[in-house]
């Protein structure tokens, strides 16, 4: 029995997930209608969610076409790459106590894996393409990507050294008594802004750019391939998200004092939602930079306030094991 | 990166504002259902109005044909016996005429005047052509008192030279004789 609750819950993220993500492009558009004092799709169904169906039956019936001048075998596998590898992340995932797929002691690490791989999604798709644009947006987002991974990955350091962990259960579990948050405030900043780079949401979604590159990378895409991109896409912030709650908020615990009324899976739940929420508003109130602006905030500034950050929490630990 | 704390306070204080619209109520008009405000002014749907005996006011000038900017406007000039004008036909054709509401501006008589009504879609493109019995109203439209034909000095039927109004006797040129 206990070997089948990671399948079930396989199974229940593999379709869940899909729903959530296609469910999210309504509620971010209506999030960002609240704040650009508008509506947004409101017509369809209550509250106009019945926008999302219909969404999805205009993406299936597209016709399934294959650009002449594309690489055909890449052109199709590009989209399905951002969505394993996104959904594979989900694997490491601790939604509650025993609530994950598995529970590895390098989990950290697998999840970092996992979003470096979306980017040959990207990169293929933008190749393949055989498209001045998508060939742009490909290799911005190879450049992007590879340039944050780096203070993605050192920036969740300082969370290790303080859980002295890779896993995910250990570090959720290190932090009942104080989140992340308040202890590895450089560390969070650095992570959300690598984080939406990662995911290329707004905004640094450079390779789209659609003011400039028509569409970039997904330019001669269409009907379910460019959906796979778009589902891609919003597992990305799902995951990011999810993995901001894991590592700074301390995961399924509720705050302190009335954290035990709701069970864990909620509290985990209304955070992640909380945090896609920030990523929205974020979406709707800042434009998008240059491109040499996003290179240079992130050799500049970001590397040098993880680096600042590596050191003070090494330190602090060094001092506080002396004290102790 | 100059003043970058300089940029990321901004970048705050953006997302701050923003925030701030989740109390404010949403601008749009959900049209069907709610019905914007159209001013009295409002370039809308061309009529041809009457005067307030009820008959045709406009006198076949082609004025508002000659300054339509898109050649919407057709329109032939017919004499009736009294010697006043008319159109024999006046034809606007919509899909092409963009409310600029300059025939209204040239016409003399105040005959085509533009309303506040914009909802004449058409799944038949030939039906945006509107013929003369569909632009003329009932109605005196924005003026009501007037009728071309009591003010101006034209002789009709019912009315001899010097009897419009505000109009002073005809002179006889050859009584100033010396």
């Amino acid at each position: 029995m206990s070997e089948l609750i990671p399948v079930l819950l396989a199974l229940i993220i593999l379709i869940g997930g899909v729903i959530v993500a296609a469910v999210l492009t309504w509620f971010e558009r209506r999030l960002l209608g609240v704040w650009q004092d508008r509506y947004g799709p409101n017509r369809l169904g209550p509250l106009g969610i019945g926008q999302v169906l219909a969404d999805m039956i205009k993406l299936l019936f597209k016709d399934d076409w294959v650009p002449p001048f594309a690489d055909k075998v890449v052109f199709i596998f590009a989209p399905t790459a951002i969505v394993v590898a996104m959904m594979m992340g989900f694997a490491v995932v601790p939604f509650a106590p025993g609530m994950m797929i598995i529970d590895v002691n390098i989990g950290l690490l697998f999840f970092l894996g996992m979003t470096s791989l979306a980017v040959y999604s990207v990169l293929l798709g933008g190749l393949a393409s055989n498209n001045k644009y998508a060939l742009l947006g490909g290799l911005r987002s190879a450049a992007q990507m590879v340039s944050y991974e780096v203070f993605m990955g050192l920036s969740l350091m300082g969370v290790v050294m303080m859980s002295g962990s890779f896993s995910l259960v250990a570090i959720v579990e290190a932090q009942t008594d104080l989140w992340f948050c308040f202890s590895q405030i450089l560390g969070l900043i650095v992570f959300v802004i690598a984080g939406i780079a990662e995911s290329h949401r707004l905004p640094f979604d450079l390779p789209e750019a659609e003011h400039e590159l028509t569409a970039g990378f997904h330019t001669e895409y269409g009907g379910m391939k460019f959906a796979m991109f778009m589902l891609g896409e919003y597992l990305g912030l799902m995951l990011i998200s999810c993995m901001i709650v894991t590592l700074f908020f301390g995961g399924w615990h509720g705050p302190a004092l009335i954290g035990h009324w709701l069970p864990p899976l909620f509290w985990f739940g209304f955070k992640v939602f909380f945090v896609i929420c920030f990523f929205v508003l974020l979406r709707a109130a800042i434009p998008r930079p240059r491109y040499d602006q996003l290179m240079s905030l992130g050799w500049k500034v970001m590397l040098p306030i993880t680096l600042i950050n590596l050191v003070i929490t090494g330190a602090v630990l060094l001092w506080m094991e002396g004290a102790g | 990166m100059d003043g970058g704390s300089g940029i990321m306070l901004s970048e705050l204080r953006t997302m701050w504002e923003v925030l701030k619209h989740t109390f404010t109520k949403a601008e749009t008009v959900q049209y069907p259902e709610e019905m914007p405000y159209l001013s009295p002014r409002y370039r809308g749907r061309i009529v041809l109005t009457r005067d307030p005996d009820g008959e045709e006011r406009c006198v076949a000038c082609n004025l508002c044909a000659a300054v339509c900017p898109v050649d919407c406007i057709a329109l032939q000039k017919e004499t009736r016996a009294d010697g006043t004008w008319y159109p024999e036909f006046f034809r606007i054709n919509f899909s092409r005429c963009i409310m600029c509401g300059m025939c209204e501006e040239a016409c003399p008589t105040y005959a085509i005047q533009l309303t506040p009504d914009f909802e004449m879609c058409e799944y038949d493109r030939q039906n945006m052509v509107y013929e003369k019995e569909n632009l003329l109203i009932n109605g005196v439209g924005k003026y009501p008192d007037y009728n071309f034909y009591r003010v101006s000095g034209m002789q009709t039927a019912t009315k001899d030279k010097g009897e419009a109004k505000n109009e002073a006797a005809p002179i006889d040129p050859k009584s100033l004789l010396p």
